[in-house]
């Protein structure tokens, strides 16, 4: 790994991990600007209310690839409400002293301003980490490079198509965690049946000493309490809390309500 | 068409695409290579582009247009290939790729139609499954593709997000894709996408431009001194401009949509405005969007070219000076697609009208012109009439005011 100040997003990473006080990190996924700038301000600190170790801010964009309905349609209405980078890295700002902040933004949003300049508004925000979910590993050599001289951890994704030997290099590159994807598929609520955790788990681990984190489709206390099982060391719960964030009067209690539920599944 | 496979064209192309896909990719890749110089795939797929596909496609010497113009132009008939246009020629040779690959499913987008009718009729001959989605607004619009593609036994899924028209249709295809990469294979129907569509597409276009050079070779015993064609994602410009590529001396001239015209927002032209390259379905190339990069949406009067994004080769080419692009708008084409049903007797694509319509009403004096007239326009009966009536009555109205 690079060299990193006592202060990169690096570090602050592995310390959250560290002093996790479930078996598995709880990282809370939440839209920025969704419903409203200030109810996803609001949705972010009543999930670090819950404790959630992490949380992932994802900024909306026109065209996510790799995002179900759920998530899709939480962008688009965050768009039209006006939201734009400005405002999510506000959001970012304002919970990055209580807790790590991974953010979430579309290979083209990176791009647009120039990887170096978006890079140095996260670290201006505070954010500890970045994960582009279509900017696999070829894509991806210069952007590490930018993230690693500012200490933003650059956090890859498995997938459960993802061959050994890619794994071995994906992993080689990986900083702050590493995010498997638990699915073959998109963002969204999925029964446990569909579920590969343990496989997945087992594949990884033999390539990185960095945390190995559960996302896409963890939606319950059951999902929680399997990935644990499975040896997760971090879940990431996605599109179940922008659902209760959308059908809900008070999204930040509602988003509140649903996180502290499944969290009780984060125990051995 | 041996040796490597292009996975950037200069700065553009790549594969931007989630983790998930890039093993497909990889494969899909590494199965071209093999294919397109394995004789027996070759064979397979040249006698079903004679037998099924009706291929060579002529040239026709458009003598009353080129009257009226003041020089020659030869028409190249991608309009008479089996489904109606030269998407067939992709979908034929993606089929037969994917079954080589043993993939039983095939998944595919359409904005007018052509392409899903030509993955449906691919699909329909080889006993395959059949998905493809189309923009709910191209549902509306070009309904009898929609009908065609439902007999032929593919199920259309009507996408409603965004403007509801080709760019959600791609991303909607990519996302089934992403959920069955195992047993599906995704027949991208232009020269879009990540690597290695761009160059498959290309390679698989390539016939138009291998015919049609020979052709005019053996008509006229030279060269033409520009090949136009129409441009959305761009396949076949690029199918047709590959031949001639090292023709140094024959321009290549790409024509875009300008919609309502290239000084606002309404119009699918990206390579014409040259904005900053973009990341758009799965390659960086030329694409319309914000300052802070988000996708804007195009528009165009067809269905075919009201896309956002530009296949990643056409931006090298432009870059390099190679090619030129330039825009016409909705009402140049329409007026073009008329004219070409009253002076050659050929109802043209709104697609390749705009190739058409930029030869009627901005080209510099040519000599002899080779344009690819890309498909034919049956399928945009009802909108070119419901446009013309609403155009009538308003002029009607403006009659009566007065």
């Amino acid at each position: 790994m690079s060299a990193t100040t006592p202060q990169s997003g690096v570090a602050r990473l592995a310390e959250a991990f560290a002093a996790r006080r479930r078996p598995a990190a709880l990282m809370p996924y939440v839209m920025g600007g969704f419903p409203t700038l200030a109810d996803s301000l609001a949705i972010a600190r009543a999930c670090i209310e819950v404790g959630a170790d992490v949380i992932e801010l994802g900024v909306p964009y026109s065209d996510p690839l790799a995002d179900g309905p759920v998530i899709q349609a939480a962008g688009a209405r965050a768009l039209a409400g006006g939201a734009d980078l400005a405002g999510v890295l506000e959001v970012a700002r304002a919970i990055a002293p209580e807790v790590p902040v991974v953010v979430m933004a579309y290979a083209n949003m990176v791009l647009a301003p120039g990887a170096q300049r978006f890079l140095e508004r996260l670290r201006i925000a505070g954010a500890s980490g970045l994960i582009v979910p279509d900017l696999p590993l070829e894509e991806s050599g210069r952007l590490r490079a930018i993230a690693d001289a500012l200490g933003i951890a650059l956090v890859p994704l498995i997938a459960p198509t993802t061959p050994q030997r890619r794994l071995a290099q994906i992993a080689a590159c990986a900083r702050g965690f590493l995010y498997l994807v638990s699915v073959t598929g998109t963002t969204g609520e999925r029964s446990l049946e569909e579920l590969r955790y343990a496989e997945l788990i087992a594949a990884a681990r033999p390539h990185t000493q960095l945390p190995l984190a559960l996302g896409f489709g963890i939606a319950s206390a059951e999902h929680a309490r399997a990935a644990v099982q499975a040896g997760a060391e971090g879940v990431v719960i996605g599109s179940r809390l922008v659902r209760a964030a959308e059908a809900a009067e008070r999204p930040a209690e509602a988003v509140a309500e649903v996180l502290a539920r499944i969290a009780e599944g984060l125990v051995r | 068409m041996a040796g490597t496979i292009e996975q950037r064209f200069g700065p553009y192309g790549g594969r931007y695409v989630p983790e998930t896909l890039m093993p497909a990719l990889q494969e899909l890749e590494a199965a071209w290579s093999q294919a397109r110089v394995d004789r027996s795939f070759q064979a397979q797929l040249s006698a079903q582009l004679s037998e099924f596909a009706g291929r060579p496609t002529p040239i026709y010497p458009a003598r009353r247009l080129s009257e009226q113009l003041g020089w020659e132009v030869l028409l190249k008939r991608e309009d008479l290939n089996h489904t109606g246009s030269h998407k067939l020629n992709n979908a034929l040779g993606q089929v037969l790729l994917a079954q080589r690959m043993g993939k039983r499913r095939i998944i595919a987008e359409t904005g007018a139609g052509q392409h899903g009718v030509a993955t449906a009729t691919a699909c329909a001959r080889c006993g395959l499954e059949c998905v493809v989605y189309m923009g709910a607004e191209d549902v509306r619009r070009q309904r009898p593709n929609v009908q065609r593609m439902a007999l032929l036994g593919a199920r259309v899924v009507a996408v409603q997000a965004g403007a509801r028209t080709l760019k959600e249709a791609v991303s909607a295809a990519i996302r089934d894709w992403v959920a069955n990469v195992e047993s599906t294979h995704y027949v991208i129907g232009s020269a879009v996408g990540p690597a290695p569509y761009p160059a498959l597409v290309r390679d698989l276009q390539r016939v138009i431009g291998s015919e049609a050079r020979a052709q005019v070779l053996e008509r006229c015993g030279r060269l033409p001194g520009r090949v136009i064609a129409c441009v959305g994602g761009g396949s076949n410009a690029i199918g047709i401009f590959s031949a001639f590529l090292e023709d140094a001396q024959v321009q290549l001239i790409g024509v875009e949509a300008g919609g309502e015209g290239l000084a606002g927002s309404r119009h699918g032209a990206p390579l014409t405005v040259r904005g900053r390259p973009g990341v758009l379905h799965g390659s960086l190339s030329a694409v319309l969007q914000d300052e802070e990069g988000q996708i804007r949406e195009a528009h165009s009067v067809s269905a075919g070219l009201d896309y956002p994004g530009a296949g990643p080769e056409h931006a090298f080419l432009r870059d390099s000076g190679r090619a030129r692009y330039v825009a016409v708008t909705d009402a140049q084409a329409l007026a073009a697609f008329r004219k070409l049903c009253r002076l050659e007797g050929i109802i043209p694509a709104l697609e390749s009208a705009h190739a058409l319509a930029w030869l009627a009403d901005d080209a510099p004096p040519g000599e002899l012109d080779l344009l690819c007239l890309s498909g034919r326009g049956d399928k945009d009966l009802a909108e070119v009439i419901a446009l013309s009536e609403g155009a009538a009555g308003a002029a009607q109205g403006e009659l009566e005011g007065r």
